[in-house]
């Protein structure tokens, strides 16, 4: 699923919600997202303190009942398979609380902090483009830093046999780090432990050909959205190729796929 | 040059695949288009067989001359008036793009006009936008050749999504064989009848969908499986009883839905709520109301257009060959080649901003 913010709230929902999102013993649903097929909302689970995230996929009046629901239902349950695969295995990913795949929702773990997209962009924002000290003489270190800890996400993403299928710099978040981190912590907007979310597209491969379009489509959305600091991926590649055994196999078709890039010669 | 009321005229030859077409169009002086005439004849196949390139070529090959008088006569106008001639460049089946392209050398010859070589696939988006006045939609186009998603950028039609492997108008064709259907008008045509009296059940289809691309081979094979048990008196997975016009109904219900979702996408990536929908396929007024009811969703509406215009047409190869035109663009005769292979964003749109 892909999901652009949108104004919290802007919209009243069109629908009836699951029951757990009008629950009263649930703080009231902020909208957090509304992506092409389904809504993030902010809410809690089981006491105040707990803030969690509902994701909810409604039904779709354009698709028959039955196919709407049958979709519906595996789509959730082979995403929250993934997720659980991710957090056996001790990848960063939000903890699933509950799910009704039938009803069409699932609860996650409230992930603080703000996506790495926007922790780039405050980060190479900082510095006007009529600032023309030359970059290498910017000093980099943190940038570099938080390159190597999305590779090593990612290696691990892939080391469980698990392809993400929608990776950007958005559907990552960038969790702060607690008092009394060790290591690494240079004060600014790049700090904090990486977190893959939105997992709407994920499937279970191990296959080479699928980790490595996993990681061109993280190569190409990071070009797009973050021209001014695309030179610095190769270091998510480096840090990457460290991770698993096949993982050096993973680039060398990285490179075959960059040749064949989404054209496909088509046929009348 | 445009004539005394200001007006450029030109005449298109499209016969990329089983349909000839040709159509004359005029720009008036403020940009609107007129359609002048619009002729078409479709090479038909008996039951049970698809269309096959020598065939169509030669089928082409016999009707291009009564067509093109045929369109000079409804349009009222002498090949004189003509600023060019456009012809379909690809994509589409070898043969029957050759003949038609030597249709066109000829007139070009005969009457001194240049040629503008055409996009198949922008053809059908401009007489599309033109035809229902979407100024920036997401289009879907779908066909027995193409299926596509594609959204405009920076003086190119960008594709979205596309299918993997068979067209989505290929695997209604291909089961309109396969149940021994009429290919008289079009074998979707006949499908979208025999669906209608469907319904009563669902059955079971693979649904593939990957991020904004789709694959139809698998649901073909499939849906070919079960024609097989329909016939050998087998029943449905919860043993129901099931028949021709059910089968129709799961196929539509099923590729039509994965159509609608990755057109939603493509909507939700670009922020547009407008879609526009080309292409033989859609006609189909299943596939229509499924679109409209998504894009309402989404405070937004759909534009499709009929037959005359979905299906492959001479019309929309001459109002995008003049589009082209009158920002400077020709086809010189020793260029004027065909290809199978031609993507819509190879395409330069230059007028459009």
């Amino acid at each position: 699923m892909t999901v652009n913010p949108t104004t919290a709230g802007a919209s009243e929902p069109q629908f009836p919600l699951p029951s757990i999102l009008t629950n009263p013993a649930s703080a009231p649903p902020l909208l957090i997202a509304q992506g092409a097929e389904g809504r993030l909302y902010k809410t809690t689970y089981l006491v105040p303190e707990l803030a969690c995230a509902v994701k909810y996929r409604p039904p779709k009046p354009y698709r028959h009942p039955l196919l709407d629901a049958r979709l519906t239902k595996a789509r959730l349950s082979s995403e929250a398979k993934v997720l659980d695969r991710c957090a056996r295995d001790g990848v960063p990913v939000p903890a699933l609380y509950a799910i009704d795949a039938a009803a069409g929702w699932m609860a996650l773990e409230w992930i603080e902090g703000a996506p790495v997209r926007q922790g780039i962009n405050e980060w190479l924002g900082a510095r006007p483009e009529t600032d023309t000290t030359p970059d290498e003489q910017v000093d980099q270190t943190p940038l570099v830093d938080l390159m190597r800890r999305i590779g090593t996400v990612m290696g691990a993403l892939h080391r469980t046999g698990v392809v993400h299928g929608d990776l950007t710099t958005s559907n990552m978040m960038l969790r702060p780090w607690k008092d009394g981190h060790t290591g690494g912590g240079n004060g600014t907007v790049l700090d904090g432990d990486v977190v893959l979310i939105d997992f709407g597209l994920a499937t279970q491969s191990q296959s080479d050909e699928d980790r490595a379009v996993d990681l061109y489509v993280l190569e190409r959305a990071f070009a797009s959205t973050h021209p001014r600091a695309e030179a610095h991926f190769e270091y998510v590649l480096e840090a990457y190729g460290k991770t698993f055994k096949k993982a050096p196999s993973v680039l060398v078709k990285l490179a075959d796929v960059r040749m064949r890039g989404r054209k496909r010669s088509m046929l009348g | 040059m445009p004539d005394s009321q200001g007006r450029r005229i030109a005449l298109g030859c499209e016969g990329s695949a089983n349909k000839l077409g040709i159509g004359i169009i005029a720009h008036d002086a403020s940009g609107a288009a007129h359609v002048l005439s619009n002729v078409r004849h479709t090479f038909v196949s008996p039951p049970g067989t698809g269309f096959l390139p020598k065939d169509t070529a030669h089928h082409h090959r016999s009707f291009f001359v009564r067509v093109a008088k045929q369109a000079l006569r409804d349009a009222g106008v002498s090949p004189s008036a003509l600023d060019c001639i456009c012809f379909t460049r690809g994509p589409g089946m070898g043969g029957p793009l050759t003949s038609v392209a030597v249709g066109a050398r000829t007139l070009s010859l005969l009457w001194g006009k240049p040629l503008v070589g055409v996009n198949h696939c922008v053809g059908h988006i401009e007489m599309g936008r033109a035809i229902t006045g979407a100024s920036n939609p997401v289009v879907l186009y779908v066909s027995g050749g193409n299926t596509q998603v594609i959204a405009y950028a920076e003086q190119r039609y960008r594709i979205f999504g596309e299918t993997l492997d068979i067209a989505v108008g290929n695997c209604l064709d291909r089961f309109a064989r396969t149940l021994e259907i009429s290919n008289d008008p079009a074998p979707g045509y006949n499908i979208e009848q025999l669906a209608k009296q469907g319904g009563r059940v669902l059955l079971d289809l693979p649904y593939a969908v990957k991020g904004m691309d789709c694959s139809f081979s698998g649901i073909l094979g499939r849906a070919d499986e079960l024609a097989a048990v329909m016939r050998s008196g087998g029943k449905g997975p919860d043993g129901e009883d099931f028949t021709p016009a059910d089968l129709c109904f799961t196929l539509q219900e099923t590729i039509f839905a994965m159509l609608v979702e990755i057109t939603e996408r493509a909507m939700a990536h670009v922020g547009s709520n407008q879609v526009l929908i080309v292409g033989g396929v859609g006609c189909n007024e299943r596939l229509q109301d499924m679109m409209g009811k998504m894009a309402a969703e989404r405070g937004g509406s759909v534009y499709a257009t009929d037959e005359r215009f979905c299906i492959d047409n001479g019309i929309m190869i001459a109002h995008a060959g003049l589009l082209a035109y009158e920002t400077g663009f020709e086809t010189a005769l020793e260029e004027s080649t065909c290809t199978q292979r031609f993507r819509t964003d190879e395409v330069f749109v230059k007028w459009r901003n």
